[in-house]
């Protein structure tokens, strides 16, 4: 039993003795006396925590970005960190440093550290970036005063100048090794049987993939885990697969990793990929992780279930079971998946010439924001008439749910603006969304039913989204 | 595509370069140090808040035994722990530090728990158990003026006669709009670190605008002198005028903790404790009935403001008076009722935001301009330009200040120009009749910003200024960096007097024990003030320092001048150090205590009327948007901005700041939404579910300029003019773009509330009165 984390920051091998489940931000901030790097929101939302996280094998075993507030040192073990203060070398600042100095980047100050590593890991990574690709870049990162344009040229004009310092040779690599500190214990099982043993003995622990989603009441105090299970080193959870049908998804593949997957084949898809966590989210949030988590407002499986996914899962007897997606979900965080159980994989079948698929979300934000509603379409033609159709929602139930009846209206009939209405007239039949902040039952069930209209405005090839112009 | 152009200014050697920011490169490094980077001092406890989780009640008990006996956990403190007094109000009093019986927000402050590090605190502060009597909140504006629940009296401004201009006008329309509120969201969240001295002295780290009131709060407070209370503020990460008056509950907490256990403090709030228990700016509701002639021309009108004060006035006063004179915005209003009531709601009490009432009040103006247009079938840029404050219409506001150096008519019309408003007009009307789903939108709105604190009295400031034997310089002046660049600009003020390079100037934290009895850095004033107290101290030490020159160079003063870190005479020159030294060396004072009151304002605060402005600011913008008509969702694409920063002492920070308020304006105006539910809790209290804008959301096309030729008639500092919050009112322009682009599809005027959220903005389209 190991007693400390071991990881690589800024070149310089770490070994330091802390709870498992201290978050990644604390650790740098406090034992490690690295303050550059900030707490800003500890919900993984404006990005003044970014460092770049680079783990072998996973992210094409790149440095990306991802928040240092919601991610725990045990996820860490192994990875190696760059910081703010990692940035320059021996003194000199990055070009994308001095260019942000240069150019009015900052004003207060207390985002740029994160922009500034976030934008690191973006040039290191794409030499040429174009304007869209900046702002993805930027999505996870807020900045309240300078208005951005001036950090979006600084981006341009350091493209194509950064390179990150050569890894240590002393990265650690990930060990499977129970890692315990001050009453808490961390495991990182390399395969499946060795996750399923881990869930056998520690049956408290909080499994964690990404921790995109549990970590925020992990950095606001609010929980602690005296027991944590990380999935990211299952070999058979990071496995990918595509043939000519369709990919197979490990349950540990990050949201990045499968958008650099399905984001030619399925544009659509991959837009929505973009936006519904930042570069940062992505880099660490999983797609079993997403769909784990279970929430009624998950852009993942909205558009999964119109796609036809399949889900596989074991109990943790390594029985291992595969349904269609949109039968997993039961009620509000409630899934199929057995006590202690795990997700494995998610298959995603690839649409063929004659079936389309779109997925849209509406949200008070374009870029990192949680769906008001998210819609995502399938639809099967025969000539001019719908022979198979899937309307999948997020943000309309207490889970994502089709909705049935308004797919039985439509099947058999053109895509037309009055069968859409006829549809659209019977999505109450499924779906029961609530008023929140994020917007009234009214306007969800205005904008379910604008979203079926948009889909047929789309398929004609029109333009449909504002974010197009 | 972006273009930037900035102001030609009159040759000087500092003073109008576009000079980065001081921390430029410490931020970028991660080396630029806030409160909570500081090494810790040996013993350093950390505090937490305890909060209220109930609206409105009373308080039955208090149980904090569980909390105190976590290990860690050290000590509990609650209002009868307070040696002093128990009010931390701004202007007015009866705002307590933490309620002792009554509460009458959800967030209040009750207590404060101590405990060896922030998670054991705030864990600890969760562990409290309060019992209360639970009342019934009052949480919205109208229910509090229909109860007449007020936490000040109406403020009311009379000129003229509304009812008789009513009467004669050929038209009469009425209006109601809801103006929402807004999170500051400043990145770094109130934070202060106490360290307590000998004596009763406490020194006070604070992320504050207002050092001055931190320091009196914190002493009154702890019942001591206001001279045992030193506090330092090197930057914060953001204030927006949320760091004014609310900065005092955590300092005061974290000095009252000092005080009991003699230990250093830190209090740092948590993000969603930071949105929940502490001021916004104030949603409001205004109400109005406007008389028009048959062309448009405003006769009168009477407006009607219910402002969120929230449970106590906090600056909802001066805010209100900020609404009321901006109500004019660039028109000329004959005849005016303008009334300000200061609702009283079971939420936080509001507080100063950027604008200070101002948007507001601009907002009202232009959404009366756009009605009359609507209903009278004109183009809105004409009723603007009948109205605008001229000769020949009228250039006295109803608050009784004459209007000079009018640039209303020039910034429009370049700015119309510039922004090719004619062409795309067309366009986009053309665009609006063959594409029903996507529409779009163009609106241009000008916006007059006065400039001065309403209240006399806060219009000084004080700088320290020290010229050290080798020529380097320290400055020290009242006003606050919070990113806003304005301890370069006040820097490049003093490299200016003595001609010597800027990085020769030492910049240094605001501190309450070098320069006295400041005033917050706010409505946009800290370069005005502080920039001319820095002048007036380093202008002293200058002529006494010419005297030396004239004596070694044995000529007349007047033969002296100061240039490029030398002082020239009669073709020969000394280094600027060597004069210090042999200042020293005469024995001459080379420290001044520089003063600045602002001349020729006066206000009389109960009829609304006097000179409250040492000077107007001018600027306007031009934005085109699109919407979604199936869905809401809305864009901004383009904006054009001219703006009147006088003789800018450095255009790249005031293009920053211009362009900086801009965003901030349009997320006030459209993504940016509070959220209470039906118990009184504010449900939006992080970036996950309060969408500030992204850099996705900044107008593809930007071009912000800045007005030629613009000298300040007013002796401002090298006749510049103030930039921090006028801009923020630009973005004005996006929401009646909204409405334009809503309204291409109707026949007469129609509500659109703000933010403009895409439910919002469908709502507006699927109201009455669709074409």
């Amino acid at each position: 039993m190991a007693q400390a984390i071991s990881f690589t920051m800024n070149g310089k091998p770490v070994r330091v003795s802390v709870r498992p489940d201290t978050t990644v931000l604390d650790l740098i901030r406090g034992p490690l006396g690295a303050t550059g790097t900030k707490e800003g929101c500890a919900e993984g939302d404006c990005g003044a925590c970014t460092v770049l996280l680079k783990r072998e094998g996973i992210n094409g075993g790149v440095a990306n970005a991802a928040n240092a507030c919601i991610m725990t040192a045990a996820q860490i073990d192994g990875a190696e960190i760059t910081t703010v203060e990692g940035l320059a070398h021996e003194g000199v600042l990055n070009l994308l440093q001095e260019a942000m100095a240069e150019n009015g980047s900052s004003q207060c100050g207390f985002c740029t550290p994160g922009i500034a590593v976030a934008l690191t890991g973006l040039l290191a990574n794409n030499s040429a970036p174009n304007e869209e690709q900046i702002h993805d870049a930027l999505a996870g990162n807020l900045c309240r005063c300078t208005g951005y344009r001036p950090i979006v040229e600084a981006a341009k004009k350091a493209a194509g100048k950064i390179q990150l310092a050569a890894s240590a040779e002393t990265s650690h690599s990930a060990s499977s090794e129970e890692i315990s500190f001050d009453g808490a214990v961390a495991r990182c099982p390399t395969s499946l049987a060795e996750l399923l043993q881990a869930r056998r003995e520690l049956p408290n622990a909080t499994l964690l993939a990404g921790g995109t989603d549990l970590g925020v009441a992990r950095a606001a105090y609010e929980k602690d885990w005296s027991s944590i299970i990380v999935t990211n080193n299952v070999k058979e959870l990071r496995q990918t697969q595509e043939d000519a049908t369709g990919w197979t998804f490990g349950a540990a593949v990050t949201w990045q990793e499968v958008l650099n997957h399905v984001g030619e084949a399925l544009p659509s898809f991959g837009t929505l990929i973009r936006r519904f966590g930042s570069t940062q989210i992505r880099s660490m949030g999983t797609i079993g992780g997403n769909i784990g988590t279970a929430s009624p407002i998950g852009d993942g499986p909205p558009a999964l279930i119109a796609l036809g996914a399949k889900i596989t899962f074991a109990s943790v007897d390594g029985a291992q079971k595969t349904m269609p997606l949109e039968d997993f979900f039961l009620d509000y965080r409630k899934t199929e998946l057995p006590q202690n159980g795990v997700i494995v994989s998610v298959h995603i079948p690839k649409p063929k010439a004659d079936e389309h698929f779109r997925v849209y979300k509406v949200s008070k934000r374009y870029d990192q924001d949680i769906s008001t509603v998210c819609g995502a379409f399938w639809i099967k033609m025969s000539g001019d008439n719908i022979e198979d159709v899937r309307l999948a929602f997020g943000g309309m139930a207490a889970i994502p749910k089709r909705a049935r009846q308004a797919e039985t209206a439509l099947k058999g009939k053109p895509l037309t603006a009055e069968n859409i209405f006829a549809a659209g007239q019977l999505l109450g039949e499924d779906l029961t969304p609530l008023t929140d902040w994020r917007g009234s039952a009214t306007y969800r069930e205005q904008v379910a039913t604008a979203l079926i209209k948009r889909f047929m405005h789309d398929l004609n090839g029109e333009t449909v989204e504002v974010m197009a112009l | 595509m972006n273009k930037h152009m900035q102001t030609s200014s009159i040759e000087r050697s500092t003073v109008g370069k576009g000079i980065a920011h001081d921390s430029a490169k410490k931020h970028v490094a991660g080396q630029a140090i806030y409160i909570d980077d500081m090494a810790e001092l040996p013993g350093t406890l950390h505090a937490a808040l305890v909060v209220s989780t109930i609206a409105h009640g009373i308080i039955k008990s208090i149980d904090a035994a569980d909390a105190l006996a976590m290990q860690g956990v050290h000590l509990f403190l609650t209002a009868k722990d307070i040696p002093g007094h128990n009010d931390i109000a701004p202007i007015m009093s009866g705002e307590p530090l933490f309620a002792d019986k009554k509460i009458e927000h959800l967030g209040q402050p009750i207590g404060v728990i101590a405990a060896d590090n922030i998670e054991l605190a705030v864990k600890a502060a969760h562990a409290v158990k309060v019992e209360y009597e639970v009342l019934e909140p009052v949480l919205d504006v109208e229910t509090a003026h229909e109860r007449k629940e007020y936490v000040l009296p109406p403020q009311e401004l009379i000129q003229g006669d509304v009812d008789a201009a009513l009467k004669d006008a050929a038209h009469v329309f009425e209006g109601r709009l809801e103006i929402g509120g807004q999170d500051h969201f400043y990145l770094e969240t109130q934070i202060a670190y106490t360290v307590p001295g000998e004596d009763d002295d406490m020194l006070v780290y604070s992320s504050t605008q207002h050092p001055t009131e931190v320091q009196h709060h914190v002493a009154h407070v702890l019942g001591n002198l206001a001279n045992s209370v030193d506090v330092k503020v090197r930057r914060m990460g953001g204030g927006f005028g949320g760091k004014e008056s609310q900065a005092t509950i955590i300092a005061s907490a974290a000095a009252l903790v000092s005080h009991k256990t003699r230990k250093p403090v830190k209090l740092r709030l948590k993000r969603a404790l930071d949105m929940t228990a502490t001021g916004k700016r104030h949603d409001m509701v205004s109400k109005w009935r406007v008389g028009v002639d048959a062309n448009g021309k405003i006769l009168g009108m009477y407006v009607e403001y219910l402002a969120r004060a929230g449970y106590s006035a906090d600056l909802t006063g001066p805010v209100i008076t900020r609404a009321i004179t901006h109500t004019d915005n660039a028109y000329f209003v004959p005849n005016a009722r303008i009334v300000g009531h200061a609702c009283k709601t079971n939420t936080v009490s509001n507080t100063a935001f950027r604008g200070f009432g101002g948007p507001q009040g601009v907002i009202t103006s232009e959404a009366i301009i756009d009605q009359i247009a609507r209903e009278l079938n004109l183009a809105p840029n004409d009723v603007r330009a009948i109205n605008y404050y001229a000769p020949d219409n009228g250039e006295v506001t109803p608050y009784g200040q004459q209007v000079e150096q009018n640039q209303l008519v020039p910034v429009t019309e370049a700015l119309l120009a510039s922004a090719d408003w004619d062409r795309r007009r067309t366009e986009i009307d053309r665009h609006n009749a063959t594409n029903p789903v996507i529409r779009k939108g163009l609106a241009m709105m000008p916006v007059k910003f006065g400039i001065s604190f309403n209240l006399p009295s806060l219009n000084q400031a004080g700088a320290l200024v020290h010229v050290y034997q080798d020529g380097s310089v320290h400055l020290n002046h009242g006003g606050t960096e919070m990113g806003q660049g304005l301890f370069m600009k006040v820097a490049q003020v003093v490299a200016e007097v003595f001609q010597i390079d800027v990085d020769r100037v030492k910049i240094t934290e605001t501190q309450t024990g070098k320069v006295p009895n400041t005033s917050a850095t706010a409505a946009s004033t800290g370069s005005d003030l502080n920039g001319m107290a820095a002048f007036n101290a380093a202008s002293a030490i200058k002529s006494r320092m010419l005297g030396v020159a004239a004596k070694h160079f044995q000529t007349d003063e007047t033969d002296v001048t100061f240039k490029d870190n030398q002082v020239h005479a009669k073709g020969q020159s000394i280094p600027f150090s060597e004069l210090a030294k042999l200042s020293w060396a005469h024995r001459v004072s080379l420290s001044e205590a520089g003063y600045y009151a602002t001349p020729k304002i006066h206000w009389d605060a109960k009829t609304l009327k006097g000179r409250p402005f040492f000077y107007f600011t001018y600027g306007a913008a031009v934005a085109e948007v699109a919407i979604d008509t199936m869905t809401g969702e809305s864009r901004c694409l383009r904006a054009d901005i001219l703006q009147d920063c006088g003789e800018s002492l450095n255009p790249a920070i005031d293009l920053g700041q211009i362009e900086g308020a801009f965003v901030q304006g349009m997320g006030w105006l459209t993504c940016e939404e509070l959220w209470w539910d039906k118990a009184g809790r504010l449900r939006t209290i992080g970036p996950s579910t309060y969408k500030i804008p992204g850099s996705r959301d900044v107008p593809p096309e930007f071009n912000v300029s800045l007005l030629n030729n613009a000298s300040n008639i007013e002796e401002t500092i090298f006749r510049s003019k103030a930039v921090g919050e006028p801009p923020l009112m630009l973005a004005i322009s996006v929401y009646l773009a909204l409405k334009d682009a809503i309204g291409s599809n109707k026949d007469r005027n129609f509500d659109l509330k703000t933010p403009a959220t895409p439910e919002n903005i469908l709502s507006s389209l699927s109201g009455s009165a669709n074409r």
